[in-house]
């Protein structure tokens, strides 16, 4: 059994930081450290601001989105497209979409994607939600930003189908080459799917 | 222990942050899982698609531990699939449909069909008589096969075009005749007189899925407490859209 080289309050801020994603029993013990070495400078502010995040994030009641305001910020930006919805498995999803301004359209948030290996099924999914926002007169087109794996693009196909009521065009995002990638490296599904997506030149 | 074997990925469950459970089918010791490290990054991703045909050497210390994959790609076909919405409810279908097998026991026809239903699913309506075929074998496999080659009543081989609902059983149309609205319709491709002859029409289509989905609903499924898959639901939706559209044209 390892001696415990701390008091209880440290150990337990060392098993806390190990549960976070990146960081192993070791990396959250270098991370304490720093921050007790830090105690002023960034301990109490991190406290602070996880305290506040605590109590001010919400869940966008448009969207699903994460924000410390509902509707979010992204719902009740003036300068945002609403005739254009894209439709995002993962709140990482809208943060990735956001960081590379791909778009001025609003978004929807799933919450995951379908997949019945994991037990998700339609109901677990905000769908419901997504139509209903698809009937409103503004809305002329939904983007499917969903994975390129099989579970997402089941999903979108899903998706797909249950619009077609709404008379809107629904889109998806193409698949093929990366930027940066070489042909060489390439998987052969991906290239033969980015041969049959080529555009004019 | 070691073992290579080749296989086909059924399913990927994230496991940790790196790492990935993978579901494969595997010609020679069923349906197997094992650990794939950095099975979650964007490398392997690609490969850990449903329907991908993989080469697997599986290691683990003792027989019973759920083991390491090391998986090489050999058929890569999730790709070609994404874009059409039969070919991705389908290969969700046919992977829920696999997961049906008991764990570590081999099923070498059910692999070679699958392969062969996964090779050939660019079609629509051959993707559907395969897929009712895949059905049937999975029946037979899970022991509630149906016996198609000669008449339950009367025992004649020839003009099989019913089945009853209660055995399984092929009945003849003489045979059949006074109860035909309560039998199920067993259509010409999965006929065993039917000398070849593979062509189907919409309305066979729909009496394969009919003829399949009963039993499986009641041999299979809810005994286990399950219900059809929403892929299967799909599939037959896209299918059925598909040649609507093409009866238009």
């Amino acid at each position: 059994m390892a001696i415990a080289v701390a008091g209880p309050e440290i150990e337990r801020l060392i098993q806390l930081l190990a549960r976070l994603p990146g960081l192993g029993p070791r990396s959250a013990r270098r991370a304490a450290l720093h921050l007790i070495k830090k105690r002023e400078a960034l301990m109490a502010p991190l406290s602070a601001a996880l305290q506040v995040a605590i109590e001010k994030i919400q869940v966008c009641k448009v969207c699903g989105n994460i924000d410390t305001q509902d509707p979010c910020t992204v719902c009740t930006d003036p300068r945002r497209d609403p005739s254009i919805i894209v439709v995002v498995a993962d709140v990482a999803d809208l943060w990735a979409l956001e960081r590379a301004s791909a778009t001025n359209g609003q978004y929807h948030v799933l919450g995951a994607t379908l997949s019945p290996l994991d037990g998700v099924g339609p109901q677990d999914l905000t769908i419901d939600a997504l139509v209903a926002r698809a009937h409103d007169p503004k809305v002329t087109e939904i983007i499917l930003a969903l994975n390129a794996t099989v579970d997402g693009q089941t999903t979108a196909h899903y998706i797909t189908d249950l619009l077609q009521e709404a008379g809107v065009k629904v889109t998806r995002l193409a698949h093929g080459v990366p930027v940066g990638g070489e042909l060489d490296y390439l998987d052969e599904g991906t290239l033969s799917a980015a041969m049959r997506q080529r555009t004019l030149f | 222990m070691e073992w290579t074997d080749e296989g086909i990925i059924l399913g990927v469950r994230r496991h940790g942050e790196s790492s990935a459970i993978v579901e494969l089918l595997t010609r020679g010791h069923g349906r197997h899982l094992g650990l794939v490290r950095g099975g979650a990054g964007s490398k392997l991703r690609p490969l850990l698609q449903p329907g991908n045909s993989v080469s697997a050497v599986w290691r683990a210390r003792l027989d019973e531990h759920l083991g390491y994959y090391l998986l090489e790609g050999t058929r890569m076909r999730a790709a070609t699939v994404l874009a059409s919405s039969h070919a991705v409810y389908g290969v969700t279908h046919l992977a829920s449909l696999a997961r049906l097998l008991p764990e570590r026991d081999p099923h070498e026809d059910i692999y070679e069909m699958l392969e062969r239903t996964l090779n050939d699913f660019d079609d629509v309506g051959d993707a559907a008589t395969h897929l009712i075929r895949f059905e049937l074998a999975m029946l037979a496999e899970l022991g509630f096969g149906l016996d198609l080659s000669s008449c339950a009543a009367t025992g004649t081989t020839s003009e099989l075009i019913y089945v009853s609902p209660k055995s399984g059983g092929a009945v003849s149309r003489a045979a059949g005749e006074p109860w035909r609205d309560k039998l199920l319709r067993l259509p010409p491709f999965l006929r065993e007189d039917n000398g070849g002859h593979n062509g189907w029409s919409d309305q066979d289509l729909q009496d394969g899925f009919d003829l399949t989905g009963r039993f499986l609903l009641r041999n299979v499924l809810e005994p286990r407490g399950q219900g059809h898959s929403d892929a299967r639901d799909g599939f037959i939706n896209a299918v059925t859209k598909h040649l609507a559209r093409v009866a238009i044209l």
